[in-house]
């Protein structure tokens, strides 16, 4: 795989959501997104369809995912997403719509004429073979030499640190060794992409958060191609480079973790990727430079810095991190961008700390700050009277 | 006042005596031998039947193979006898046993019942596993019918489902009829009374004592390994051969065993359906019994028949033994 030798300059434009035109840091793992700049795709979905009788599993959906990437499908159940990567896998042929592999038209080949490997939500380990009979199953399907075929279940084995477990049966392993059998089974074949069904939900949570980045590493490592489904929201963000949020069979936002949860392109997204307070409103002001934004919620406009080129007096929301806002008991100056309100609850989580504060408008705001320092005692307590307030260019602006 | 505290105080020194302060452990007392009662009651009450019904008729059927055949009522010699001078003397016929091994009738009955036996249970498996494949993977409203029509049959009397195939397979009965008529045969085939109709006869009757466990198992069994297989490179015919037939060990072995086992000592289906030459060990013991009135030979036939079959199920119940075993360890 040339590409990873060759650090080119990262296009970013490709994934910069309406409006945030402006230069941004690059996503939790730099050498990963420069590294796919110069990536072929591996897979294109082009504008497929998966209905099961009435149902629309998927709604022409069309996606590139680049070589060499860890890719997350993430979505509530029922959006459609295992459905897409087990039509990657072969299992299911889309309703209309076509799925390129490496290039070519994988439509309708088969699941074991595919250079893809899966690895299953429930593992799927065969219960009569040992872990080394299942690692090698793969294998031997291509008839390859024994020596060869030993050769790379030890090497599998190692990469997964399973190596004295190699005799046992399935059923003798715990639910984290089991994972890593399955992945390294899944592995084992060279799969030009790996595609992971929920592969750490079966784990508690402290593995799991141990496991994700294990498995990141192991991406890192073989240099594959991952697809991973997931329904949790941190997993994703945890480990993909891209993620595409789905819902209802269709995919509303293909982007990095960041770009994603810093420039939501609708209220679905901003509300499905991390805490957010959301406020509906008119626009009043749209100029290249600046918008003004008036909520029926908010006491005073609020002011952005750029402009989104819509018409005027659309509707438009406006979507406010908790940790992006301040909360303090002294009024602020400025014209815009503040409200007042009143502290409903305060959650402690020893980091930091979440204000509910019920604004005067009625709506819910809710605000976190850092416990930085230790013996401070805090200044805002229930039922105080604060004001919430946030910079300009700490709104996202979202119209749909 | 004094009347009352002293009722109270006798009432105490009741209750004591009854069994103690808070009368717990004198209730869980009583609930552990009612525990032990009726635990001993469910076990002992099917031990009982069949020691009466099961053990003391093989005991006697045992005794009566090592007697000897006489005219007379009953018509075979007492194993015990008291001589004149307090003598007890004890007669054990291994003749029986020897004839059996003699006569070649026998052996070859024997035999052709394990033949009939292991065919029968060749073909139930080859028809009931598709069967059970199907309806494993039929939609569940789907499943619930097709296990009705497997089970459907027994309604019907096992003797007049026979009966019925008489009318089916004779010279001029169903199948012959309808050869017929349509013009692709000029004579009757011979169906009834030859191997085939035994085979279709064994076959029919025991099907769904294969279709059902092999049901059972292939039910269970996880389908995203099929899948699983097939992502690996597994065509459907080797993910058939590497997974879905070893996993499904288990269903093929009770219900082999479940055909197999009846087949061999099977009477009435080789007697109704079966041809004169048709030799089945089930046979040879009616006519030895009915016919030639030889209880003590027939007995040795029982026994024999006995002792070959309870070989098989002993390899069955080690087979369950181990994959209860295996299933405790999961």
């Amino acid at each position: 795989m040339p590409d990873h030798t060759v650090w080119g300059q990262c296009d970013m434009m490709e994934t910069v959501a309406p409006g945030a035109a402006a230069a941004r840091p690059e996503g939790s793992r730099p050498g990963a997104v420069l590294r796919r700049a110069e990536a072929r795709p591996i897979i294109e979905i082009d504008d497929v369809v998966k209905t099961f009788g009435a149902f629309v599993a998927v709604d022409h959906v069309s996606l590139t995912i680049r070589e060499g990437e860890l890719f997350a499908l993430l979505g509530g159940s029922g959006c459609g997403k295992t459905t897409l990567l087990r039509m990657l896998a072969g299992f299911e042929r889309p309703t209309a719509g076509r799925i390129l592999i490496g290039g070519q038209d994988m439509t309708d080949t088969a699941p074991y004429d595919r250079p893809v490997n899966m690895m299953f939500q429930s593992y799927a380990l065969f219960p009569h073979m040992t872990v080394e009979a299942n690692v090698a199953f793969g294998l031997r399907q291509d008839r390859m030499p024994r020596a060869a075929i030993r050769e790379r279940v030890r090497e599998m084995l190692d990469l997964v640190e399973l190596t004295p477990f190699a005799k046992r049966k399935p059923h003798h392993l715990s639910g984290g060794q089991r994972q890593r059998v399955a992945l390294a089974r899944s592995l084992a074949k060279h799969p030009k992409v790996l595609l992971l069904d929920e592969p750490l939900a079966a784990l508690d949570k402290k593995l799991r958060e141990r496991t994700q980045l294990e498995l990141v590493g192991i991406q890192e490592r073989v240099g594959t191609t991952f697809v991973v489904v997931t329904h949790d929201q941190e997993e994703a963000m945890t480990m993909a480079d891209r993620v595409a949020i789905m819902d209802s069979g269709r995919i509303i936002q293909v982007d990095t973790p960041h770009a994603l949860y810093e420039y939501p392109n609708t209220r679905f997204v901003a509300e499905f990727f991390g805490t957010v307070n959301l406020f509906e409103g008119q626009l009043v002001e749209d100029e290249p430079d600046h918008l003004l934004i008036r909520c029926d919620a908010l006491a005073n406009p609020v002011y952005v810095g750029h402009g989104i080129s819509a018409r005027e007096h659309a509707t438009v929301w406006i979507a406010l991190r908790p940790e992006k806002l301040a909360v303090s008991t002294t009024r602020p100056d400025a014209p815009h961008n503040w409200d007042r309100g009143i502290v409903e609850d305060i959650v402690y989580l020893g980091g930091i700390s979440t204000y509910h504060v019920r604004l005067d408008g009625g709506a819910l705001a809710r605000v976190t700050t850092q416990n930085l320092e230790r013996m401070s005692a805090p200044e805002i307590t229930w039922d105080d009277v604060v004001y919430v307030s946030w910079r300009p260019d700490n709104v996202v602006v979202v119209t749909s | 006042m004094t009347t009352g505290s002293d009722t109270r105080a006798r009432a105490e020194r009741l209750w004591a005596r009854a069994g103690g302060g808070d009368g717990g452990p004198r209730l869980t007392r009583l609930q552990r031998l009612a525990a032990r009662f009726g635990r001993g009651a469910v076990i002992g009450v099917p031990y009982l039947w069949l020691l009466l019904f099961f053990l003391l008729p093989f005991l006697i059927v045992l005794k009566i193979s090592f007697a000897e055949f006489r005219i007379g009522v009953p018509p075979y010699t007492p194993l015990l006898e008291w001589l004149e001078g307090g003598y007890l003397q004890i007669r054990l016929a291994l003749g029986n046993y020897l004839f059996l091994g003699q006569d070649p009738l026998y052996i070859s009955a024997y035999l052709s019942s394990l033949k009939v036996a292991a065919v029968s249970t060749l073909i139930a498996l080859f028809i009931g596993y598709p069967m059970a494949y199907a309806i494993a993977r039929a939609s569940p409203s789907w499943r619930a019918v097709f296990l009705l029509l497997v089970i459907l049959p027994f309604w019907t009397s096992f003797l007049i489902r026979v009966y019925a195939w008489i009318g089916i397979l004779k010279n001029n009965g169903l199948i012959n009829n309808a050869l017929m008529a349509l013009g692709l045969i000029d004579d009757p085939l011979p169906l009834l009374n030859t191997e085939i109709s035994l085979y279709v006869g064994i076959v029919y009757s025991y099907l769904p004592f294969m279709v059902l466990p092999l049901y059972a198992t292939l039910e269970k069994m996880d389908v995203s390994l099929i899948e699983a297989a097939a992502d690996l490179g597994c065509r459907p015919l080797r993910v058939f051969l590497t997974v879905t037939l070893p996993l499904s060990m288990p269903g093929i072995v009770a219900g082999s065993m479940l055909v197999f086992i009846p087949a061999v000592g099977e009477f009435v289906i080789p007697d109704l359906l079966g041809g004169a030459d048709t030799l089945m060990i089930g046979k040879v013991l009616w006519s030895e019994f009915f016919t030639n009135r030889d209880w003590p030979v027939a007995s040795a036939v029982a026994i024999a028949m006995l002792v070959l079959l309870v070989i098989p199920i002993v390899i069955f119940q080690h087979y369950q033994q181990r994959q209860a075993e295996r299933a405790e360890e999961t």
